[in-house]
């Protein structure tokens, strides 16, 4: 055994620092890929067949492809493509953001359809319009069944962030990487890498539950 | 007030109404009764658009309900064999969302109506109640108020005692009645024999989507012309 964890000490606050880009990367994806992948599972479910037919080829392209592949796609080949250099985080962002929707379409799917089909008539019955039985009869209720399948693809987006540090992004783990290849010690720098996320996971478990708390209220 | 003629609609190659012509006039509570799968539900979902008929027609007040969707379903107030609460709100919450949404009532406003409906159907103490702490009676009744806070014209029925346990029928049947002495144009699809006898103006019997008999109560429990209705009288009385 040969670990030196004071030689780690004063790159520390530049690991830690990755928090934050973590975190930014992590939070704008959520919020771009929630919305994306709402409208998505929307298109699944309407009447509209070619909106249908599009959300549904569009889930398939993203599940059946690797992410580092869209990622690299979505960096590298768009500005040899359009001349547009869009930027590591941006970059991240964007293929995550339209990666997790593919998925998150697909919970909500499921989820709207879990609800019973006697809300929507009673809806309709008392002339309420399609976009506001969606928004304030059908979603919460979806939203409420589909949580902890929402968490988990939130504790995925979390981990899986780390690859953005293959095109550069300065994340958790990249920091750590540099932090390692300068000191020449890997084992301390990946470790407490390791151990952030594992933290911010936990902290997004603890926060899906106290949402699902206050959701079941009305039980 | 309501006409309809020859209405027909079909479920895939299965024919569930066959040709049913009836009006209904304004003030008139009309009990629908027959056996399962006769067709009383789909008639009765026809009235109010949850399901498009085929063939036919049905006019509200002269005019052809497939083009008024909103504005009829304003006019027509439903009342659902499993409630249909919405279970994410509080029961005064129910009450209020469609005035609210559809109707653009203030919240105050929509409150203040909403308590006095919960009032007449006996469960103003249950306003910030959620469904799920709910009787299957107090949430029928609380299904009835929602529905009326539309002010609606006529109010549908799709057997609404269906699913309560016995012991809460009563309540559901008392709110009822209560609403036909107000004068409330009423379609009910009901098992309740006893109660369409006393309640119904008129009574339609149906059979494998046909419209077999259209009496009063009085003759139609006393004298069935057809031999299916006597078949049928025979079996629930």
């Amino acid at each position: 055994m040969n670990l030196d964890f004071a030689q780690l000490v004063p790159s520390i606050p530049y690991i830690l620092y990755g928090i934050w880009v973590t975190l930014q990367f992590v939070a704008v994806s959520l919020v771009l890929g929630f919305l994306w992948g709402t409208v998505l599972s929307l298109f699944k479910i309407g009447k509209i067949t070619v909106l249908r037919w599009f959300a549904d080829a569009y889930t398939s392209v993203f599940r059946g492809t690797p992410l580092i592949l869209q990622m690299l796609l979505i960096y590298y080949a768009v500005p040899q493509l359009t001349g547009i250099d869009i930027g590591a985080f941006s970059a991240g962002v964007l293929t995550f953001a339209l990666n997790s929707a593919a998925y998150i379409s697909e919970i909500i799917r499921a989820g709207i359809n879990a609800v019973d089909k006697g809300q929507k008539e009673a809806a309709m019955a008392l002339g309420v319009p399609y976009r506001t039985m969606m928004l304030k009869i059908i979603l919460p209720q979806a939203f409420k069944n589909i949580l902890p399948a929402l968490m988990n693809e939130f504790i995925t987006l979390t981990k899986e962030s780390a690859i953005v540090s293959v095109i550069g992004a300065l994340d958790i783990m990249r920091r750590a990487q540099i932090v390692g290849a300068s000191n020449y010690r890997f084992f301390e720098p990946l470790l407490l890498a390791g151990l952030v996320y594992y933290l911010l996971v936990m902290m997004l478990t603890l926060a899906g539950r106290v949402m699902e708390r206050r959701l079941a209220k009305s039980d | 007030m309501i006409d309809v003629q020859s209405l027909k609609k079909s479920f895939g190659s299965n024919q569930v109404l066959k040709g049913i012509s009836t009006s209904i006039k304004k003030g008139e509570v009309i009990a629908v009764i027959g056996p399962s799968g006769s067709g009383k539900s789909t008639f009765l979902r026809c009235l109010n658009l949850l399901e498009t008929h085929d063939e036919g027609s049905i006019l509200l007040e002269g005019k052809d309900i497939n083009e008024m969707e909103l504005h009829l379903r304003k006019k027509i107030g439903m009342v659902f064999q499993h409630f249909n609460l919405f279970p994410h709100l509080t029961v005064l919450e129910n009450v209020t969302f469609a005035p609210q949404q559809v109707l653009k009532i203030s919240k105050s406003e929509a409150e203040k109506e909403a308590l006095d409906l919960l009032k007449t159907v006996g469960l103003s103490d249950k306003a910030n109640s959620y469904p799920s702490n709910l009787s299957g009676g107090q949430k029928q009744r609380v299904a009835i108020a929602r529905a009326l806070a539309m002010k609606p014209e006529v109010m549908l029925f799709d057997e609404p005692t269906s699913a309560l346990d016995p012991e809460m029928v009563k309540e559901v049947l008392q709110v009822m009645k209560n609403l036909v002495k107000l004068g409330m144009t009423m379609i009910i699809v009901t098992h309740e024999m006893g109660f369409a006898k006393e309640v119904a103006d008129r009574v339609l019997f149906m059979d494998d989507g046909k419209l077999v008999e259209d009496q009063e109560p009085a003759i139609f429990f006393e004298n069935p012309k057809t031999d299916r209705a006597k078949a049928f009288l025979e079996k629930v009385l």
